[in-house]
């Protein structure tokens, strides 16, 4: 029977042949938890009559969404997954370590070929990795924390082969944001993803990274690049597709032509490309996120704003994590982006969550490099969110309006 | 025997940061889960639901995050299922685990006021006001099993393990 990564890797993962549309009972390999949803799943394995980890070695807690604590709701909140973590033996990255994803990458938590639940939504960004990555919910986590198992329908595959090269300032987000665009927010919906063709495979992992997180947006349970030209700096099996495997779509776009391409409020699937919306007046800017705020973004940013200085807006940036902090510290991108005027915060999901550190005003228009720009995600209803890659965040941001990078 | 009341908003991809904002879900309160629950889509929905009422949406009901405080707080708020054309993956995963019911009407007629029964063992939705009955989709077994137990808390509780 041919088969799809998915099918591969969930078969691997249940012990026996698996196809689209087949409910299994999988081992899981590792599963994570954020501030906003490890209290309830904390609650939930205790309801569960837990008193153990089904392997504490696999289970990472991870406080990123509103930290540092910005009350003492929250404080408590923290303090609550540090007792766990303590008592449980399991792994906990505190406040500025990061943001889940990039940490469970970054430290090889998730590696390729793992089927890994995450209770975030952007999980499927271990797809960058050749990796399952699941986003469920805090009760499913519990269960899986427990059983280190969990149950789920092998899902039918969209495969998209991406050709050409990229022109100069456009890339993964765009290619995302073109491809929820094509797809809509509900196009991938219960189905895995797969992204293949030249202009993936010569794609770095912060880029693929990006392409894989993105595909949440598309409602996607999976999105899986093809691991050619994947380089990790640990050794690897790649799971590649077979040949005749069954797919329920198959769409192919030559991305040589496309242009930077933008969100509009209030969806990440209203998307336009940047010759419809040059001249916007932006009040305030943000690099961040699990999508976008990686080295190569900082590089990005700094390759704009380089020499020049922030008068016409304000920009904040959240790198993706203190490791991501430190090497754009060592090679000079920290200071370039501080001199033009940045605003550094704490490594986390800042305000794309809309907790705190950065809430806009009631009619101030955001562009961000992050993934969602619903109504009242940053935390007001009544400002405007446009996404697009970190160039043209660095761009907007130096402008005072939206503007393509040079 | 009076039914429980459709609220109707027909709109498609109401994500899970309408129905409950991202600011408002640091909490393990369902009470203050509920007192914001789709406050930006209707700041008087919170007030106007009563204990059993029906939620009706569009497709891709709950898209966005996987927040389990989304049916937490419509649970917390009342309302006792949610009909939608579709639901968004997490958000349907997540509604049964707690259990609260979903179920999928791709066709019907009901608009807000309507009294509605929902039957989901066999997958019916009455509308009693109209006299109309709506087929629903099909909801995976295991699904069925957990809803059964009254959440996936319980279904554990109960099997110690998955079954």
């Amino acid at each position: 029977m041919a088969q799809t990564i998915s099918e591969k890797i969930l078969s691997q993962h249940a012990g026996k042949p698996v196809k689209a549309g087949d409910i299994v009972i999988v081992r899981v390999d590792g599963v994570m938890a954020t501030d906003a949803t490890a209290p309830f799943a904390i609650k939930a394995f205790r309801q569960m009559s837990g008193k153990k980890l089904w392997d504490s070695g696999r289970v990472s807690l991870i406080i990123d969404h509103a930290s540092p604590a910005p009350n003492e709701t929250v404080a408590n909140l923290h303090k609550l997954m540090r007792d766990f973590a303590a008592e449980m033996g399991c792994r906990l990255y505190d406040i500025g370590e990061g943001i889940c994803h990039q940490l469970m990458v970054e430290n090889a938590h998730v590696k390729p070929g793992d089927l890994f639940l995450g209770a975030d939504s952007h999980t499927p960004t271990y797809g960058a990795l050749n990796a399952f990555g699941i986003g469920v919910g805090s009760t499913d986590l519990a269960a899986t924390m427990l059983t280190g198992k969990t149950w789920l329908k092998a899902p039918k595959t969209i495969k998209v082969t991406l050709n050409g090269a990229f022109r100069k300032n456009v890339g993964a987000k765009d290619v995302a944001l073109f491809l929820i665009k094509q797809l809509g927010a509900e196009g991938a919906n219960y189905q895995a993803v797969e992204f293949t063709g030249e202009a993936v495979t010569s794609m770095t992992l912060a880029s693929r990274m990006a392409l894989a997180n993105m595909s949440s947006e598309m409602g996607a349970k999976a999105g899986l690049v093809d691991p050619t030209g994947l380089d990790l700096w640990y050794p690897f099996e790649p799971t590649f597709p077979d040949a005749g495997a069954d797919y329920a779509r198959e769409l192919t776009f030559d991305v040589s032509a496309l242009r930077p391409q933008i969100a509009k409020p209030y969806s990440p699937e209203n998307v336009v490309s940047i010759d419809e919306l040059k001249g916007t007046k932006i009040h305030y800017a943000f690099i961040g996120s699990c999508t976008n705020t990686r080295l190569e973004d900082l590089h990005a940013a700094a390759q704009v704003l380089k020499g020049k200085k922030l008068t016409n807006t304000r920009l904040i940036i959240a790198p993706a994590s203190k490791k991501v902090f430190n090497d754009a510290l060592k090679d000079g991108t920290i200071e370039i982006l501080s001199e033009a005027g940045a605003t550094f915060i704490t490594s986390g999901c800042g305000p794309c969550v809309g907790s705190h550190l950065g809430v806009p005003g009631d009619g101030e228009v955001v562009i961000t490099s992050t993934n969602r720009n619903f109504q009242g995600r940053m935390g007001n209803p009544k400002a405007q969110v446009f996404l697009s890659s970190p160039a043209v965040v660095a761009a907007s941001a130096l402008a005072g309006e939206i503007v393509e990078p040079e | 025997m009076t039914h429980p009341t459709a609220h109707v908003y027909l709109v498609d991809n109401l994500d899970t940061d309408r129905i409950i904002p991202g600011k408002y879900t640091k909490t393990l309160e369902l009470s203050a889960l509920a007192s914001h629950v789709l406050e930006d889509l209707d700041p008087e929905f919170s007030k106007k639901v009563q204990r059993g009422d029906i939620l009706v949406a569009g497709n891709n009901f709950g898209c966005g995050s996987s927040r389990e405080q989304a049916p937490l707080a419509l649970k917390a708020a009342g309302v006792s299922v949610v009909v939608a054309r579709t639901f968004a993956r997490i958000f349907y995963r997540n509604a049964i685990n707690i259990g609260l019911p979903v179920i999928e009407v791709e066709h019907h007629n009901i608009q807000s006021g309507d009294s509605i029964s929902v039957d989901l063992e066999h997958g019916i939705v009455t509308n009693h006001t109209k006299n109309e009955t709506y087929q629903a989709a099909k909801m995976p077994e295991q699904m069925i099993d957990i809803l059964h137990a009254g959440g996936l808390v319980n279904y554990l509780v109960e099997h110690g393990d998955y079954v």
